[in-house]
């Protein structure tokens, strides 16, 4: 399928879903007011990709920032995932964040804790 | 006395301003805040962590707003912008940031802002989390925006208590300010 490729701006971030890969990265910020609208392309994505997954499917996720109306949109993209890991296909979610961003290390646990799929915290070091 | 915007505006732009405005809250204002208070920051050598945590409340401060703010204001005699609101980022003696957010609101939501806030405010660091991710996992996303996320999520990232105001305007408005510490 098509990969989704979407560049990212000042309040959005970059995507980068390859099907054929099963490599999947969202990676800037993600800060619009209208998120609903932002993720909507990369849910719709998802949808089709479960048709016919990869065995496994890697998902880094690398937020600088994200606002509480992401925060919404990013847990159906994790529930899209949660879905094809049910159908028995290996899924993993690689959660970034930055040195001491103690904030973002307790939203991926956050995460963790909704959505039954494997994750993994990376800390990143300058 | 009924409530002055332009006295409230000014006594409360005092101090060690980092940014003061009042006007229209725009999603171009927004960017434009965003972007200015980034620099500062910057060129403050804030730490990082601390830096973060300011331009988070900061967005979810300022898109509350955004989404919640009245687009005209019927019977309010000054000459106010559209969807008009007040923002001040001030620094205090200990390095504190204070960030006031500001608006008129119709005097009958004024109850429900009261609660919500010393709702949030009466809750430990647990509790908040258990609140955010209940509200993240069960309640759909309004059009409007986060749909009641910003506060847990602001009372999180400060690990402080808010404060409220109000000052009635005139038999319909009053002016609510929400002040932040970080």
């Amino acid at each position: 399928m098509e990969a989704l490729i979407i560049e990212g701006t000042a309040k959005t971030p970059n995507v980068s879903f390859n099907g054929d890969t099963g490599k999947l990265e969202i990676k800037g910020r993600s800060i619009p007011e209208n998120s609903i609208e932002f993720y909507k392309p990369l849910v719709d994505w998802l949808e089709e990709y479960a048709h016919a997954p990869k065995d496994k499917t890697v998902v880094d996720v690398h937020l600088e920032y994200f606002n509480t109306s992401s925060s919404k949109c990013i847990l159906d993209v994790f529930k899209k995932l949660e879905a094809i890991h049910k159908n028995k296909y290996e899924i993993l979610i690689i959660w970034h964040y930055e040195e001491d961003d103690e904030d973002m290390l307790e939203a991926g646990e956050d995460y963790e804790s909704i959505i039954r799929v494997p994750f993994k915290m990376i800390e990143i070091v300058d | 006395m009924s409530f002055n915007i332009t006295e409230y505006y000014k006594e409360l732009s005092k101090g060690d301003i980092l940014l003061a405005f009042k006007g229209s809250i725009t999603s171009d204002l927004i960017n434009e805040v965003l972007e200015a208070v980034e620099n500062k920051l910057e060129e403050g050598n804030e730490e990082g962590k601390t830096r973060k945590k300011i331009y988070n409340v900061l967005v979810e401060s300022l898109q509350n707003l955004y989404h919640h703010i009245e687009e005209t204001h019927d019977g309010i005699e000054e000459d106010l912008d559209p969807k008009f609101g007040i923002l001040v980022i001030a620094r205090n003696p200990s390095g504190e940031y204070l960030i006031t957010t500001g608006n008129f609101v119709v005097s009958t939501k004024t109850k429900f802002l009261k609660e919500k806030v010393e709702k949030i405010n009466s809750l430990s660091k647990e509790e908040l989390k258990d609140m955010y991710k209940f509200i993240l996992n069960h309640q759909r996303i309004s059009a409007k925006g986060g749909g009641g996320l910003g506060l847990v999520d602001i009372a999180r990232k400060t690990g402080k208590k808010m404060e409220c105001h109000f000052f009635p305007y005139n038999d319909k408005y009053t002016f609510f300010d929400l002040q932040i510490l970080i």
